[in-house]
């Protein structure tokens, strides 16, 4: 079982998290840095469009950040969590799905045609996501016999559950980035409709909706270590050390998918998870459910 | 603490819940209607039903995110940029409100609650889907299934294309006609 950290690490939690956020948006921008540009968001001039609903817009912007670091709450860094939640699986799921009310909210707020299209788009992908994901989810708490996080990692002492769960830990990865609505999974802000839901926001707002995105991205792809490959288990080095190894490898390999994949249609996207995904989840969940009955 | 969060999460509740009706826009008052939900949820981890307060939050976020679509879809004036009231029959509702919170109000007076057996299990979450489960599997597996089918045959009534449109009259089409391809190449 995972140990619950001291008090004071919930200040650090949403700062360490900024500067991990930081350095991996700085290598994926490459020489051209992310920095300068978020600087410059800080201190942009304020527009609105007419007739936008301002309180919708602030709070979904701000919304998606909160949700990600709750979310990072549960996810332990070696055999240490913030708080190791007896439900802990399903409380991440549960500030994933605040995110969709953020992304639906931001592009309804500013009363413009692209930014809802936005937001609808993100709905309908988000239909289409959530349910092999939560089928993936469970498969490893399925595994790990406990909805604690802390439990799944214990349960990955000898054999990982990316090795005997492959099809769960694939669905898992990228439902990661379409969650945060990257890479192949990137219409709800896609360059069609001029950048969808994020097409009105500008200053803070941007800053907040676009690293908001970004926190959402690297908490989901750092929750992969404990669901599905060993959390902090490992030789030699101390558990903290392999999370951050393969939170780092994790993170290396859905950056390339990003780069290497074309934009999947939403419509495209979503008979593929409901024809193809979720038979494909609900029969990995069974092998696992036959596997652990039998054990 | 828990009193203190208790009834924080009480008061944001109730208020939330009566601006629904003060608001003109759909979407404002969805969210606000999302707002006292995820408060309930709390208020059920407060009580230490963790497992269904983090339930609560989860179902009610995604439902109300769609529901919001479906509202938007159906309801007159979606954004609040003409006046009008989300409440109608105000006297005759407010008599019904004022009739059944007297009952409720009355009922938790009046009824003799039983004092706490025994302490409290060391996993209620096991504890609870046993409960739930444990006897009533086959039951739980039925209504299942039931609403399943349910929402299939919904689906498949209300929808304008049936079969024959995507697969010509005598069904003998190799590839459906559709508006829009999917992406299983069909």
């Amino acid at each position: 079982m995972a140990d619950d950290a001291p008090l004071w690490v919930v200040l650090v939690v949403p700062a360490g998290l900024a500067v991990l956020v930081w350095a991996v948006a700085a290598v994926d921008a490459g020489p051209s840095g992310s920095g300068r540009r978020a600087l410059a968001l800080l201190v942009q001039q304020r527009r609105m469009v007419r007739a936008s609903d301002v309180p919708l817009v602030r709070l979904g912007t701000g919304l998606l950040p909160v949700a990600a670091v709750l979310a990072a709450a549960v996810v332990p860094l070696g055999f240490r969590a913030v708080g190791d939640l007896p439900d802990g699986i399903v409380w991440f799921n549960a500030m994933e799905a605040l995110a969709w009310a953020a992304v639906w909210l931001t592009g309804w707020g500013p009363n413009s045609t692209l930014s809802l299209i936005g937001g609808y788009r993100f709905l309908a992908q988000g239909l289409a996501y959530e349910l092999p994901h939560m089928l993936a989810i469970t498969t490893a708490a399925l595994g790990g016999e406990s909805l604690r996080v802390g439990a799944v990692v214990e349960a990955q002492d000898g054999v990982w559950f990316a090795l005997w769960m492959p099809v769960a830990f694939g669905i898992y990865l990228s439902s990661a980035l379409a969650m945060a609505f990257w890479g192949p999974f990137d219409q709800p802000v896609g360059t069609d409709t001029a950048g969808g839901a994020a097409v009105e926001l500008c200053g803070v707002e941007r800053l907040l909706f676009l690293g908001g995105r970004w926190l959402l991205f690297v908490v989901s792809a750092a929750f992969a270590v404990p669901l599905f490959l060993g959390g902090g288990n490992g030789p030699l080095l101390p558990g903290w050390a392999w999370t951050g190894i393969k939170t780092a490898a994790v993170l290396a390999f859905l950056l390339w998918v990003r780069r290497r994949m074309p934009t999947v249609r939403t419509e495209r996207y979503v008979e593929v998870a409901w024809v193809v995904l979720t038979p494909l989840a609900v029969a990995q969940a069974l092998v696992v459910a036959l596997v652990v009955l039998g054990r | 603490m828990s009193v203190v969060a208790f009834w924080v999460l009480g008061v944001l509740a109730v208020t939330s819940g009566v601006l629904v009706f003060r608001f003109d826009s759909m979407a404002r008052a969805t969210f606000s209607l999302l707002t006292s939900l995820l408060c309930v949820g709390g208020e059920l981890i407060v009580l230490g039903l963790d497992y269904l307060g983090i339930v609560t939050v989860l179902m009610m976020t995604i439902e109300m995110a769609i529901m919001a679509v479906f509202m938007i879809m159906f309801m007159m004036n979606p954004a609040g940029l003409m006046p009008m009231t989300m409440t109608h029959n105000t006297r005759g509702a407010g008599f019904l409100c004022a009739v059944v919170f007297a009952l409720l109000v009355t009922g938790v007076l009046l009824v003799p609650w039983p004092p706490r057996r025994g302490t409290a299990p060391p996993d209620p979450t096991a504890d609870l889907g046993l409960s739930l489960m444990g006897p009533h599997m086959l039951t739980m597996t039925t209504l299942g299934m039931a609403l399943f089918a349910t929402i299939v045959s919904s689906v498949v009534l209300a929808t304008r294309r049936g079969r024959y449109d995507r697969y010509g009259d005598d069904l003998r089409a190799t590839r459906p006609d559709d508006p829009v391809r999917g992406g299983v190449g069909r």
